[in-house]
């Protein structure tokens, strides 16, 4: 199936990291700002305003009092909510709204002070009800303890170390000492992410994303609008079963099948994909979603990372402003920024981080444990 | 905080763990034979109304586990560190459960269960 091409006019986003003082709103209008300057486009350009939820800001209607405050009259506005997956998610939505002619010009837009806006026991205790309130929750499990689990069956069945995992904290952070704008820009060694605090085994600190304040905003148009536009090509989505205790499979979560068929959209191929912006929440998110997709073989993600092959460069070019895991993770905009250093790299603007060939990208994202997925395909105009 | 919302009906108190008792129930339906551990008034698989609910035996098999060092709260605070296991049961359904610190994939295990500032908890130990 051939679906119809959007195009992602422009991209903003802030840095991550702390942003004493600012709202979720202050962040969204920043990231939004940014995105439209980038589009070249003006407020009253804008025909759809689609946000992500704020854990600092539940309200039910964000995107409306988003759009209120920043000063836009959308025909055609809401707020999304899938976890993790959220801002793939709005990004497919925005390519679904073009493509049935509900909207011509979308801001995307999500933005947290998920950082500085709560105390750290608050933001864990709300992330971790992703888990069943009656039979997950009252076992006192962390988010980071879902993943452990998903870990040490990873290990258990590739033979794998917790070095592997390392390996890809590691890249991450080599990235991000190249963006100006990522939280963190100290490089890392495996015996400093061996070493560093446990969380929930194998899970160290180090495997772990951190949280961040930041904002992320697109403008997605029916048209190549601007300087800078590259084509959305296909989207997919895919969801599991939401609870792990739940899931039937803890080996195949969907994601294969999930990009199969937005590359399939983009009559594309695995083969095709010359950049790679995927979901790192932990190292074992990336390790799983690398070698689902078939980015890497099973098993061999982290030994990959330690021979430089997701680096600028090399064979495949992987979350290059440094990921979750190192440019920071502000919730639903966390995976928008993977999505805004594609924008960069296919558009020749990405600077000392620039790979030299970015024309087919595949992004992807997932939500919950593992549960939800989503798939974008760009291309080059 | 935000309190967690129910999801799932409860079973009458006291009757499994998550509502007091010393038991573990699942559902078996009698039209598809699908077997699950959340308790509804429907079978997921086909819809079938009421599909009595059982007691399982408690033995199973460790399919994955973690050491969880950094806590949600203070009542977990106090217990850190502590293992979280998910189960495979005989009866085949699969939990998430605590267990002794040193389990590990594969083991034969059997339930207990323990109580942590009123909360019963499904625990298992190697057998």
């Amino acid at each position: 199936m051939k679906s119809k091409v959007s195009y992602l006019v422009g991209s903003g986003l802030t840095p991550y990291g702390k942003h004493e003082g600012y709202s979720t709103i202050d962040l969204m209008s920043q990231a939004a700002q940014l995105a439209l300057s980038d589009s070249g486009l003006v407020r009253g350009d804008i025909d759809a305003v689609i946000c992500g939820y704020s854990t600092t800001l539940p309200h039910l209607m964000l995107a409306t009092v988003f759009a209120e405050y920043f000063g836009i009259k959308p025909t055609y506005a809401h707020c999304v909510q899938s976890g993790g997956a959220t801002g793939f998610t709005l990004a497919m939505l925005a390519h679904q709204l073009i493509a049935s002619g509900a909207a011509k010009r979308v801001l995307v837009v999500s933005g947290e002070n998920r950082l500085t806006g709560q105390s750290r026991d608050s933001a864990v205790q709300v992330l971790a009800q992703v888990g069943h309130p009656t039979y997950e929750v009252p076992l006192g499990p962390i988010i980071p303890a879902y993943y452990g689990l998903l870990a040490n069956r990873y290990m258990y069945e590739h033979g794998n170390d917790e070095r592997d995992f390392a390996e890809l904290a590691v890249t991450m952070r080599r990235h991000a000492c190249l963006h100006p704008g990522a939280q963190f820009d100290t490089p890392i060694t495996v015996d400093e992410v061996l070493s560093s605090k446990p969380i929930s085994s194998p899970l160290k600190m180090l495997d772990c994303c951190p949280m961040s304040d930041g904002g992320c905003a697109f403008v997605i148009a029916s048209e190549a609008l601007g300087d800078y536009p590259i084509k959305i090509t296909g989207t997919a989505q895919h969801h599991n079963e939401q609870h792990v205790s739940a899931m039937k499979d803890l080996t195949h979560f969907g994601a294969q099948s999930c990009t199969h068929n937005a590359l399939g959209q983009a009559n594309r191929t695995i083969k095709d994909v010359e950049y790679s912006a995927i979901y790192d929440s932990f190292t074992i998110t990336l390790a799983i979603l690398l070698e689902e997709i078939g980015l890497a073989p099973r098993g061999q993600a982290g030994r990959l990372a330690r021979e430089g092959y997701f680096d600028a460069n090399a064979k495949m070019p992987l979350n290059l402003h440094g990921g979750l895991l190192s440019y920071g993770h502000c919730g639903v905009a966390g995976a928008m920024a993977h999505m805004a250093e594609a924008h960069l790299q296919m558009t020749g603007r990405a600077g000392v981080r620039q790979t030299s060939r970015a024309g087919v990208t595949l992004l992807h994202g997932d939500g919950g444990v593992l549960s939800s997925h989503v798939s974008i395909v760009l291309e080059s105009v | 905080m935000n309190t967690p919302s129910t999801l799932n009906p409860p079973q009458p108190p006291g009757s499994d763990w998550t509502n007091g008792g010393d038991a573990l129930h699942f559902q078996h339906c009698r039209a598809c034979a699908n077997i699950w551990y959340f308790f509804r008034p429907f079978c997921p698989s086909c819809g079938d109304q009421n599909p009595p609910v059982k007691s399982s035996l408690g033995r199973g098999v460790v399919f994955t586990q973690t050491l969880v060092h950094r806590a949600p709260d203070a009542k977990f605070r106090e217990l850190a560190p502590y293992k979280i296991v998910l189960v495979d049961l005989d009866e085949g359904f699969r939990i998430m459960a605590h267990g002794d610190k040193d389990l590990v994939i594969g083991d034969s295990v059997m339930l207990s269960f323990i109580t942590l500032s009123d909360q019963k908890i499904p625990y298992f130990k190697k057998i």
